[in-house]
């Protein structure tokens, strides 16, 4: 249901919290990013991060996926403390989530197949043709059930990100991480991907993305987060169109700008 | 009154920042020991998952290993074997017009043979894989660093020294000793031909002399320092390709960084075992 809060669009007790954020500060050296974000990802929710340019998105993915520490504050997947697991519970952890970059990320030294069943490789015991047929399942999911064996060079910008997305959803994870995920698109590709977080969204997954790409926020976001790259704080929470109505005035600008007509 | 003014240039001296130059060193030093922290890291990272893969505990795949060495062994044998028999030919030639002055140039074979096994080769295998597979390590390293293909190893949980670090090292220990080998064959025999059809010594006489010079130690040293060299190169090139920024100039850097610490790294070892090796007599 795009568009829509969360919370309208289903009773709230059904949407249990599998990620809680508190008060986190990002900061590169000295230099601070973004502080004091508290919030949750709920499950079954499309949830949209945004900001201007620089604002601390990607950074923010980067804390949430456990690539960067954060200088204070927790990210906690269920009762785990993410920065504070030890390496079994960290490499648990992960198994939560499954993450498509901005470019894709592909490994280029393998082909399309081999990404997607590269996790299925050193996470599962399926043996080689289990492995094969469950990567070529994600790709069709996708899309791409022809490319299994091509090279990730010869793909194009968006078949390159719905074969990332392939990849992340290998281990079936129920939270799918997705950064800037129609950017640099055509409206054609990026509304075929939209379509396929809201396809992702309606099996159960739950989906964070990052994008400044509002006509996809107002397509497939539940809940918009808004990272002030001024006040280095997160500035508003809730649905894209509440925001838009009734938000505070730097978030209604940012999203006026992209409100379908 | 002066001592007033005196006490108040004192103290101006004392507010005055340092000169640019010290400050310069001081900069440069602080990055260097930032530096080789990263480089002491990365080791111990390399020596850790080496640790995990005696225990059978590792992500390397297998066929990431045979690529590298597919890479690193068959494909550089002829450049190898091109350069050191080049240098083969130079050693004969410049050691044969020295030794003619005092009527010696029958030692020719023993000056190419020692010095061919023992350093040169080894040398050359060096410096010819630091240009050939240190600098694609760092390129290849850095251009996944730069497409957040290595975030995307880390973030499902593969440390990116096991699966790409790992078969490239390992590819580098296993061809460095053939590469080597190869190498000094090839040195003795352009220098078996110098000295046969430049300097007229005979062919067996020289080949005699040579098998007569060629001792054991001499071999496994050749081959050590080859070996040691090469794995030098390799982790030049990872550290620097996965230390790498996120630009296109910052993998061109690394790549050039990458060869810059090979050449140095490889010429500060082997001025230490050369010297090591000679005090203890072997």
């Amino acid at each position: 249901m795009p568009g829509t809060a969360l919370e309208e669009a289903a009773p709230a007790q059904q949407h249990k919290t599998l990620v809680r954020v508190q008060g986190l500060k990002m900061a590169y050296g000295s230099h601070v990013v973004q502080r004091n974000l508290n919030f949750d990802i709920l499950s079954s929710e499309v949830l949209a991060i945004i900001g201007a340019s620089g604002c601390g998105k990607s950074t923010l993915l980067r804390h949430l996926i456990g690539l960067q520490a954060p200088t204070a504050g927790r990210i906690c997947y269920g009762a785990e403390d993410l920065h504070a697991a030890d390496e079994i519970a960290l490499a648990q952890l992960r198994r939560r989530f499954g993450v498509s970059f901005q470019g894709g990320a592909l490994w280029s030294s393998m082909s399309v197949g081999e990404n997607v069943m590269l996790p299925l490789q050193m996470f599962t015991q399926l043996d080689a043709a289990a492995r094969e047929q469950k990567a070529r399942e994600k790709l069709a999911l996708v899309g791409l059930a022809d490319q299994f064996e091509a090279e990730p060079s010869s793909l194009s910008g968006g078949m390159k990100k719905r074969a990332a997305i392939a990849r992340a959803l290998a281990l079936e994870p129920p939270l799918l991480y997705l950064d800037e995920p129609s950017a640099g698109l055509d409206p054609l590709t990026a509304a075929h991907l939209d379509e396929l977080i809201l396809q992702l969204r309606e099996q159960g997954k739950t989906i964070t993305l990052v994008t400044h790409e509002l006509a996809s926020i107002f397509a497939v976001a539940d809940r918009v987060l808004f990272l002030d790259a001024d006040a280095k704080t997160m500035t508003a929470l809730d649905s894209p169109q509440a925001l838009l109505d009734h938000g505070p005035e730097k978030v209604r600008e940012f999203l006026r700008r992209g409100k379908p007509e | 009154m002066s001592l007033v003014l005196g006490a108040s240039e004192n103290s101006n001296n004392r507010k005055r920042p340092p000169s640019p130059w010290l400050n310069g060193i001081g900069t440069r030093l602080t990055a260097f020991w930032a530096d080789s922290l990263i480089t002491f890291k990365f080791i111990g990272e390399v020596l850790l998952s080496v640790s995990r893969l005696a225990r059978g505990k590792t992500a390397m795949r297998g066929a990431d290993l045979l690529w590298q060495l597919d890479q690193a062994g068959p494909r550089s044998v002829g450049i190898v074997c091109l350069v050191s028999g080049l240098v083969g030919v130079i050693l004969a030639y410049m050691g044969a017009v020295q030794l003619q002055r005092f009527g010696a140039q029958s030692y020719i074979a023993d000056l190419v043979t020692i010095g061919g096994v023992r350093e040169v080769a080894a040398l050359m295998t060096g410096v010819i894989l630091s240009g050939r597979i240190g600098a694609a390590y760092a390129a290849q390293l850095g251009s996944m660093q730069a497409n957040e293909e290595i975030d995307a190893l880390r973030a499902l949980g593969v440390d990116p020294i096991e699966h790409l670090v790992l078969p490239r090292v390992l590819a580098m220990l296993l061809v460095a000793p053939v590469l080597t080998a190869f190498a000094a064959l090839v040195a003795m025999l352009c220098g078996w031909l110098v000295a046969v059809t430049i300097f007229g010594l005979a062919p067996l006489e020289y080949a005699w002399k040579s098998v007569h010079a060629l001792t054991l130690p001499h071999v496994l040293i050749g081959l050590g320092k080859g070996t040691l060299y090469c794995l030098l190169v390799a982790l030049a090139g990872c550290r620097q390709g996965l230390c790498s920024g996120r630009s296109a100039q910052a993998v061109g850097q690394a790549v050039t960084a990458s060869v810059v610490q090979a050449m140095v790294w490889i010429v500060v070892a082997a001025s230490i075992t050369t010297v090591a090796l000679q005090r203890l007599d072997w």
